[in-house]
This record gives structure tokens, sequence and C-alpha cells, in this order.
């Protein structure tokens, strides 16, 4: 995994289904002696219960609904396409809770801190000297470091190194890293307040469906506002799970379910039993 | 009117540890170049940091040793620049929350008389790489063997007045690491080498003068000889 926001940055897998998602967790989770940054906690066996019966049952369990979820920013379609998901919890036995997490909106400003500022420290290693695009031209080492980073990057990475690095400046440290990670306690805390009365949270992957690939590329804004729901799970470290729920317009939305620490049993057990009953993850969009 | 001059060392010892701070490769000197730079200390992407515990306790052993407050918890950052004998970009070092803190070394003078010298903090660090750049005409050499070696990085406050006060502090550290078996002291070697921060003042006064830093000084001789 190549180092992009450490702080961040998380191996997941992408598949076809919440089972094939449970097995290959399960083979690729666990300590690692040479990643200083990872847990060394027991794995379980995330496949192993999610084909019996009992356990698709969700009697008694508790699913958190956050309100700002569902605030102005989350379009109607997608709204209506995750509480009918919502409802096939309910059908099963679970119980929906309403609950609110008030620093919800500072995720993505505070994301937009940290990961820059990972970001410019990580990726200062492309300079063209070993590693990244090295500029032919080049006649000077200053040379060589401006005009291989400046042509190897894309506008997207310049932006986030150019925030990043402005950041961490002397002077502006603590406005802005230090300030940025006072938030991401608060986030985090609103989670852990939650999971004391829910076994898990529920809600949409993102506000709008999916766009098409380099509609939003000039609007650099609306794309990160289409991380709105899942950049809190981020930068509270919490585990969270995607499930097609519908597709509004004819590309997909996706229902989100984000469990406490280590909580991923859950997670693969409520997104087993909501695709035993529902076929979306079978439909492709139209091509 | 007299003026006096005001000195703070930077001092920087290899600690004695077989392996890098970060990773398994040999620290021993004068390997072939490149021979003893593994993927952590070459900065691949995807690779991670794993402290030398070795490390940890050698620079523990010196906190004890000045009766300094030894940190139960310290914390690395990384300090960003580029240059070429830095393949990350950045070097990892402790900044806000140094392993040892507070210390005190008594210094012996010509006189008979002692001092006392405040050592601020003492704090690990990985070495950087070398760059070479007198074999090559025209290009610069880059070895990157000592790239991740530990460094205990003992940082004295302004206390020292003269250039013999400072060469023994420096003379006093030097002992005290090689009798704790924590650093060769080997200084041809660059294994124990010295910043000084260097500023005058009218005598008495009480605020400090602009300072000038020189690095590297990589002999007692040097030091004493150093203009101020």
């Amino acid at each position: 995994m190549v180092a992009f926001a450490s702080s961040l940055d998380q191996a997941g897998v992408l598949a076809l289904t919440a089972e094939d998602a449970a097995l290959l967790s399960t083979a690729m989770a666990g300590f690692d002696p040479r990643d200083s940054t990872c847990a060394d906690a027991p794995v379980p066996d995330y496949a192993a219960s999610l084909g019996s019966s009992a356990a698709t049952s969700l009697a008694g369990r508790r699913i958190g609904i956050p309100k700002q979820f569902f605030d102005a920013g989350l379009e109607p379609e997608s709204a209506a396409a995750v509480r009918e998901a919502l409802r096939v919890f309910e059908q099963l036995g679970a119980t929906l809770v309403e609950l609110s997490l008030p620093s919800l909106a500072l995720s993505v400003p505070t994301y937009y801190i940290v990961a820059p500022a990972e970001c410019s420290s990580n990726l200062s290693r492309f300079d063209g000297v070993r590693f990244g695009y090295r500029h032919p031209d080049a006649t000077t080492l200053d040379e060589l470091y401006s005009r291989s980073r400046g042509t190897g990057f894309g506008a997207e990475v310049k932006r986030r190194i150019l925030t990043g690095t402005y950041v961490l400046s002397a002077g502006y440290y603590d406005a802005y890293y230090l300030k940025a990670q006072q938030c991401r306690r608060l986030i985090a805390d609103d989670f852990r307040r939650c999971f004391a009365d829910v076994d898990l949270i529920a809600g949409p992957t993102t506000p709008t469906p999916a766009f098409r690939l380099g509609e939003k590329i000039d609007d650099p804004v609306q794309m990160y506002l289409n991380d709105i729901y899942t950049i809190p799970v981020n930068l509270a470290g919490l585990p969270g799970i995607s499930v097609p729920c519908g597709y509004p317009g004819g590309l997909p939305i996706g229902l989100q379910l984000i469990g406490p620490h280590f909580g991923e049993q859950a997670l693969f057990s409520f997104a087993h039993a909501f695709q035993q009953e529902t076929d979306w993850h079978t439909r492709m969009p139209p091509s | 009117m007299s003026w006096e001059v005001v000195i703070g060392l930077e001092i920087h010892a290899q600690l004695a540890t077989r392996s890098k701070i970060f990773s398994g490769s040999s620290t021993a000197y004068g390997a072939e170049p490149n021979t003893q730079a593994n993927l952590v200390d070459l900065g691949y992407p995807g690779v991670l940091p794993v402290l030398n515990t070795e490390a940890v306790r050698m620079a523990a052993m010196f906190g004890l040793a000045i009766g300094a407050t030894v940190a139960p918890r310290s914390v690395f950052a990384r300090k960003n620049y580029f240059y070429p004998d830095l393949p990350k970009g950045y070097q990892i070092s402790q900044y806000e929350l140094p392993i040892v803190h507070d210390g005190q070394l008594v210094i012996d003078l010509d006189d008979g008389t002692t001092r006392s010298i405040h050592v601020i903090r003492a704090h690990l660090e990985e070495d950087a790489g070398k760059s070479l750049h007198e074999q090559f005409a025209g290009l610069t050499g880059i070895d990157l063997n000592r790239a991740g070696t530990p460094l205990l990085v003992i940082v004295s406050a302004p206390d020292l007045r003269s250039a013999r006060e400072a060469v023994a502090y420096m003379k006093k550290v030097h002992q005290l690491v090689r009798y704790l078996g924590i650093c060769d002291g080997n200084m041809q070697e660059g294994s124990f080498r010295c910043d000084a921060n260097v500023s005058v003042r009218r005598t008495g006064a009480e605020q400090l003068g602009t300072r000038t830093e020189s690095k590297t000084l990589n002999s007692v001789r040097v030091m004493e000889r150093h203009p101020v």
C-alpha cells in the first residue's frame, strides 16, 4: 500500500458480495510485525457464521440512524433508496434508533487538512531522484525537483500537496493541523457515544448517486462534499461497508453500515443478511 | 566595556546498535556504498518503520546517567526537506516530546573548578545518507549506508561561557557515552559530532545575543580554534 495519508490509510476489499468481502478480509486481516501501525488483535473467521439462518435473524439488534445523514445535502431519491433498505433490516427484526452526530459537519474540512498535510509529506519522495517521473531537461537540482514534480503530478495531487505544505508550515501548524486533530477527536467521540446504545450505524454512502467518470473533475469542492458520509468514519478509525441499495437514474447508490472498533463481524453479518433479502448486488448499471 | 560569549551545543552521538533505528540493515562503518540500505532505508513507497528497541534502551540509559527525566511516552515527528541523500523527503526525529529531557552534566575546568551544565533534551533521530561530491567529476554520488543510522541528539542549554567550557562539556559527554557503551565516540567516522550555537552579549546582560550556528564540528581541535 503506497503511503498517502498515513493516519487514514487502510486496505479494503472491493467484492461482488458481502460474503466474498468477508472471506478476503479474513485472509488479509491480522498483525504484521513490520507494520507498527496495526493492532495485535485476534481475527475471527468473518465468513464462518454468515450462512446460518440464526445469523440472518437480526432480532433484538439495534441500528443507529444519524439524523445528520438525512439532512438537506442528501438527494431525495437517494434518501428514499436508503430508507427502503433500512426497512429490510426492520423486517429481519432489528430496531432503528435515531441518533445524532453533532460534529459531522466538521468532517470534510477536517479531512481536507489532515489528508493533504500527510500526503504532502508522503509524496515528497516522488521527486525524480529515486522515485516518480524524472524530467529529462532539468539542469540543476532545484529544477529537477520543480520540473519533475510539476510535470509528473496531476492537478488534484498538486492541489493537495500545496494545501498540505501550507497547513504544516511554521506558524500555521497550530491553527490548522493541530486544530484538525482536535476536531477529529470530537468526531470520534460522537461515534463512541452512539455505540454505547446501538450495534451498528447505517445511512447513505454518498449524498448523490455515482457520477460519471470525470464529470465533476473541474469542481473539486463538489467532489469533496460527496465524501461527507464516509470521511467521518475514516477520521474516527471505524470499519465501514457499503452495499448497493438502488439505481435511481441508472447509477448506483450505496447503503453504508458503520461498526465500532473491531466491529467488522457485525458489518459482514448485516450486509450479508441484506443481500440474502435483496438482489441489488446482482444488478449492473446500464452500459 | 566587556563582552562574554554564550555557547550551546547540539551533540549528535551515533548509537552503537547493530542495526538501524527503523530497519534491520547493518550500521557497520566502511562498507561498499549502498550495500547496507534496505527497502526501509531507501524509502520505498509502502514500507513502514519498526522502531529498534535497543536504540530506545540506550537513549534511556543516557537519560538516567545525567539525572534527566526519561519520558514514558515520547513521539516521533517528520522533518521535511528535499535533498538527494534523503530518499523519503523527510527525516524521522523527535520534536515536541523527546525521550529524554532536563538533565545535568558537571564539567571539570582547567582551574580545578566545576560547573553544572543543563541538558535541555536528548532525542532519537535517524541519520541521512551521504552525498559524495569529490569522487566523481561534475557529479554527486549518493551513499545511503548511513541513512537510518540511530542518533541521539543531545542539546545543552546556552550555559557554556568559553570555547574551553564547550570543549570540557563535549569531552564529558564523549566520556559518558563511551562509558555507557552506547556510542563508540569515533569522531573521524562521524559517530560523534557537534553543532555549536554561539552568540555574544555585554557581560552581565540577561538577554541573549543573535546566535550563529556552526554545523558538524567533528574534532575538539576545530572547536577550540573556532572563531567566536
